[in-house]
């Protein structure tokens, strides 16, 4: 019996995790719902939203800015370098516009979120319920997805594409800065062949709807983490270290599926 | 602790700055600004070979953009292609021996229609169909001819 009982323990284990794993997936997708069924709440308190804002979207800004600076400077050198020797340095601005509008801004900027953002409100609120918190205002017949939830998952809704847009246009003008103030690239070839080859429809769109979309996915899995972490200092650790991971791999996994879903030739 | 004032000033410096960076992105970087055309003409020209030219590729006079390529088709009686050319209402005095070119901007540059306006009188109007067109210059068809001028000598 015993023997039996150790050769199946593997398979034991991996139904175990399964079973976890969609167990939380569903748990996750119930606490979604209720998050948004709190959001007309919201609505006439704008105050809380505007909190929130400060604390996700304000303190983000300069790790975005800083970042978007250094990565539109390398991309200027580094794409300068290689386009040079095809003779079409002027494509400069092509290239930069749409790796930055349609790629690199809406991604940089949804893993820097989820590290700065997310992980703080993922810590919050595990802090919260580590604390109580949220029992001590169920006690006060106030609804804590109403009060806490819905603000913050607005709040990080809102916030994802202004920074995917500061992100981009900062890269844009620093590699502005780099390609034609450093480089030599002529500025009108740099503005007008970008202007010529990023759509508004197709590639800032796109981008924007994928900055929307990380937006959602990893605010979700930040809110979640910290309401569904367990109650110690060790849990809120551990919280905090997944929901970075979990939104990180979440949105590198959607970029991909919204590349080939909105990429039109 | 930052005041409550502090926190809404900040927070709305903060949404006018990315409402300020998306607009920049809109009309700066994308071709929002230059795709809205106004009020369009259609004429069509046939072309042996269009090379690379595309939907959105410009149409220029002198170096000037006054359109762009709307429609590329294909004509099996005839076996040409047929590009349509929408070119603004403003731009209404090319005459009807105008001769339309493909050229490539640079040696990688991006393929465009130039007009060289003729010497008659009457106009373009809206339908009309080019006369005259010179295809894409093909690279390789020019290497080709190249290397059996070499050979033949």
């Amino acid at each position: 019996m015993r023997i039996l009982e150790s050769m199946t323990e593997p398979f034991a284990a991996l139904g175990r995790y399964t079973l976890r794993s969609f167990e939380r997936l569903g748990r996750s997708t119930l606490f979604l719902l209720q998050v948004i069924r709190g959001l007309p709440t919201v609505l006439p308190r704008p105050w809380l939203v505007v909190q929130q804002m400060h604390s996700v979207g304000v303190r983000t800004t300069v790790i975005i800015l800083v970042a978007g600076a250094f990565v539109g400077m390398v991309l200027g050198l580094q794409l300068f370098n290689i386009l040079v020797r095809f003779n079409s340095e002027s494509s400069l601005g092509t290239t930069v516009g749409l790796t930055l509008v349609r790629e690199l801004g809406p991604v940089i900027t949804a893993l820097l979120f989820a590290g700065r953002a997310g992980s703080a409100l993922t810590a919050e609120l595990g802090l919260m319920k580590a604390t109580e918190q949220f029992s001590g205002m169920e006690m006060m017949a106030v609804d804590p997805y109403k009060r806490v939830l819905a603000p913050r998952f607005i709040a990080g809704v809102v916030s994802m594409p202004l920074l995917a847009g500061l992100f981009s246009a900062i890269g844009v003008l620093s590699a502005y800065v780099i390609g034609v103030g450093l480089l030599g690239v002529d500025a009108g070839s740099y503005w007008s062949q970008m202007q010529h080859s990023v759509d508004f429809y197709n590639d800032l769109m796109t981008g924007f709807y994928k900055s929307l979309a990380f937006g959602f996915v990893s605010t979700w899995i930040a809110l979640f983490e910290g309401y569904d972490s367990v109650p110690t200092s060790e849990g809120v650790g551990r919280a905090t270290t997944q929901s970075v991971v979990h939104s990180s791999l979440a949105v590198l996994g959607l970029n991909f599926i919204l590349t080939a879903l909105l990429l039109k030739t | 602790m930052i005041s409550r004032r502090g926190i809404e000033f900040t927070v709305g410096l903060f949404v006018a700055a990315g409402l300020a960076a998306l607009f920049m992105l809109a009309m700066k970087v994308s071709n929002l600004s230059t795709v809205s055309l106004g009020d369009v003409y259609h004429v069509t020209a046939h072309f042996t070979n269009i090379g690379g030219l595309t939907v959105r590729s410009p149409v220029k006079v002198s170096g000037v953009r006054v359109g762009q390529v709307t429609d590329i088709s294909y004509d099996d009686q005839q076996n040409q292609a047929v590009v349509t050319l929408s070119i603004e209402k403003r731009f209404n005095n090319f005459p009807v021996d105008t001769a339309a070119s493909i050229y490539t901007a640079g040696l990688l540059g991006e393929q465009y229609v130039a007009l060289q306006p003729g010497v008659e009188d009457k106009t373009l109007k809206d339908g009309d169909k080019l006369l005259f067109t010179n295809s894409a210059m093909v690279l390789e068809r020019l290497i080709g001819k190249f290397m059996v001028n070499k050979m033949e000598k």
